[in-house]
């Protein structure tokens, strides 16, 4: 077994966990959440579930990863034996959710490409599901392989196993410290610009426009928790993973709240952005904001080369900024997410670093490649939506009911954080873990049932629905449920190198 | 833009990004101290 490794600084610790978080969601879901929750009047709900969910679970996390030190699992495992299987499962949800996030940066790199003489033309979503997807006309054809997206999607897989293998300090360290500044250079400037457009000011009036009467509504609250929970990298075992890297003297709670503050400092920058260019749009349409107002892949894939097209000038510049921006933001994320696989593995087998890129690698560049073919949009689209509300959702909640009601460890964990940290954590923390965390999550559990007993998701096949989505949740529980009864390779596991921190 | 428009964009960016450095100065003022 090699000696565990270290991030080489606090700074560089940080700038990877921001990194983890700061993702796609940042740039193309909050925006749009934001907006239908009651634009400036969501910023309450938001904040409060920051405060009472996302700082408190990753404080947790945080303390989980730095006082067992060891992947999900392995922490998990020195908490109670009985609670390993739950370090799988969120290892297993973390590989299901790269081996499509893989495939989303593989296009904003080659729209990165297409920025130069903005190649998708006039109409960005016939040029985006025809000419770059090859999108199938049913949900459900798989077809073939797309070689266009295979070509970036191996190279994504390439620059991600080089970073692991090169190590925590060397390679995730480094590559975030380089990474994530430049990021929020590259997304001021397309702020700047963006606020300066014609139209602008209509589009942060859209945006930041309160509406009080939303605020009493409880979807407005879940859509709170549900955007900190998705946003903050919490509940599947990355922020475990790489507080695990933390030496000994390190700082915990504060950590936890500049990250957290960062994720959202960063949301609300990209808020402020994606509106004053929605602004624009519309002006130049002629059409009120909420009518050109999109999220996710359409937002980014769609609208915004359209906004890029109606630019003054420098438009080439424009797409390069922002597609990058997104390469960037879903790398650092990419990286965090492979790692509490290759974490995993390593100390459940007892092999090399090397050994667990490579294997743990190679399996999730060939499972990626099903998202690079005609129909994998549709296949991405009930993947990421499944194991989302029902992967990271139910083991976000089993890991506090787990770690709150049935082992009773926050005592402990609280000591150990206030050991080490500059800001104590009070009982308070202990109330929003126990108690609201568990209410919260519940819901929203219990809404997703609800809305999928109704109707199917997006009106998908139901054969589509039980295949991408309920058999692959089904499979990561089963297999974690198989990898927690296999007894542990290394001595990883013995009693004298429990709570090491 | 609004009056309440420009009261919650001043509200969000003083609590998230005054947030944010007021936990980056702590740090600052905590490792002075040690």
């Amino acid at each position: 077994m090699e000696n565990r490794q270290q991030w080489g600084s606090r700074y560089g610790f940080i700038m990877a966990a921001v990194g983890s978080a700061v993702g796609l969601g940042n740039i193309w879901r909050f925006p749009a959440v934001a907006y239908e929750n009651g634009g400036g009047a969501f910023f309450l709900p938001y904040l409060f579930a920051l405060l009472t969910a996302g700082i408190p679970i990753l404080i947790m996390e945080f303390t989980m990863g730095h006082k067992y030190r060891g992947s999900a699992p392995l922490s998990l495992f020195r908490v109670n034996k009985k609670a390993e299987w739950l370090g799988w499962w969120q290892v297993l949800i973390a590989f299901v959710i790269c081996t499509y996030y893989a495939v989303i940066v593989a296009w904003a790199i080659k729209y990165t490409i297409f920025s130069f003489g903005t190649q998708w033309g006039a109409d960005p979503g016939k040029f985006l599901f025809g000419k770059v997807l090859k999108l199938s006309e049913k949900p459900g054809e798989i077809g073939s392989l797309v070689p266009g997206v295979v070509l970036p999607l191996l190279f994504v897989w390439a620059v991600t196993l080089f970073v692991l293998y090169k190590g925590v300090s060397k390679g995730i360290e480094k590559l975030n410290k380089i990474f994530l500044p430049t990021l929020v250079v590259m997304f001021m400037v397309i702020v700047v610009r963006a606020v300066t457009l014609d139209g602008a000011v209509e589009g942060l009036n859209a945006f930041f426009k309160p509406n009080w009467d939303m605020i009493l509504n409880g979807k407005v609250w879940v859509a709170a928790y549900g955007q900190i929970f998705f946003s903050l990298s919490i509940g599947f075992a990355i922020m475990l993973t790489y507080s695990s890297y933390l030496p000994k003297k390190s700082d915990i709670s504060n950590n936890a709240f500049i990250t957290a503050f960062a994720n959202s400092g960063f949301e609300l920058l990209a808020g402020i952005g994606v509106f004053a260019a929605l602004g624009f749009m519309a002006k130049q349409q002629g059409v009120p904001v909420d009518e050109v107002v999109s999220s996710g892949i359409g937002l980014a894939f769609v609208v915004f080369p359209s906004i890029i097209n109606e630019f003054p000038g420098m438009n080439g510049l424009f797409g390069v900024l922002f597609f990058l921006s997104l390469v960037f933001a879903g790398m650092t994320s990419l990286i965090s997410i492979v790692e509490t696989f290759v974490a995993g593995v390593q100390e459940k087998f007892n092999v090399s670093r090397t050994k667990a890129v490579l294997t743990g690698g190679l399996v999730a560049t060939v499972i990626s490649l099903l998202f690079a073919t005609n129909g994998g949009l549709y296949l991405l689209d009930v993947v990421d939506y499944f194991i989302n509300n029902f992967g990271v959702v139910l083991a976000g909640l089993m890991e506090v009911l787990l770690i709150a009601w049935f082992f009773k460890e926050l005592n402990g964990l609280q000591s150990h954080a206030n050991g080490v940290s500059d800001i104590q954590i009070g009982s308070w923390w202990k109330v929003c873990i126990s108690f609201v965390t568990p209410v919260v999550l519940g819901y929203m559990m219990f809404d997703n049932i609800r809305q999928n007993l109704k109707q199917n998701y997006e009106n998908y096949p139901t054969s589509l629905i039980l295949f991408a989505g309920l058999f692959v949740v089904g499979a990561t529980i089963v297999i974690a449920i198989l990898l927690s009864i296999k007894g542990w390779k290394s001595s990883a596991n013995t009693a004298g190198k429990k709570e090491v921190a | 833009m609004s009056g309440s428009a420009i009261t919650m964009m001043v509200i969000g960016m003083v609590i998230i990004w005054g947030g944010l450095a007021a936990s980056i100065l702590n740090v600052v003022r905590v490792s002075r101290k040690s």
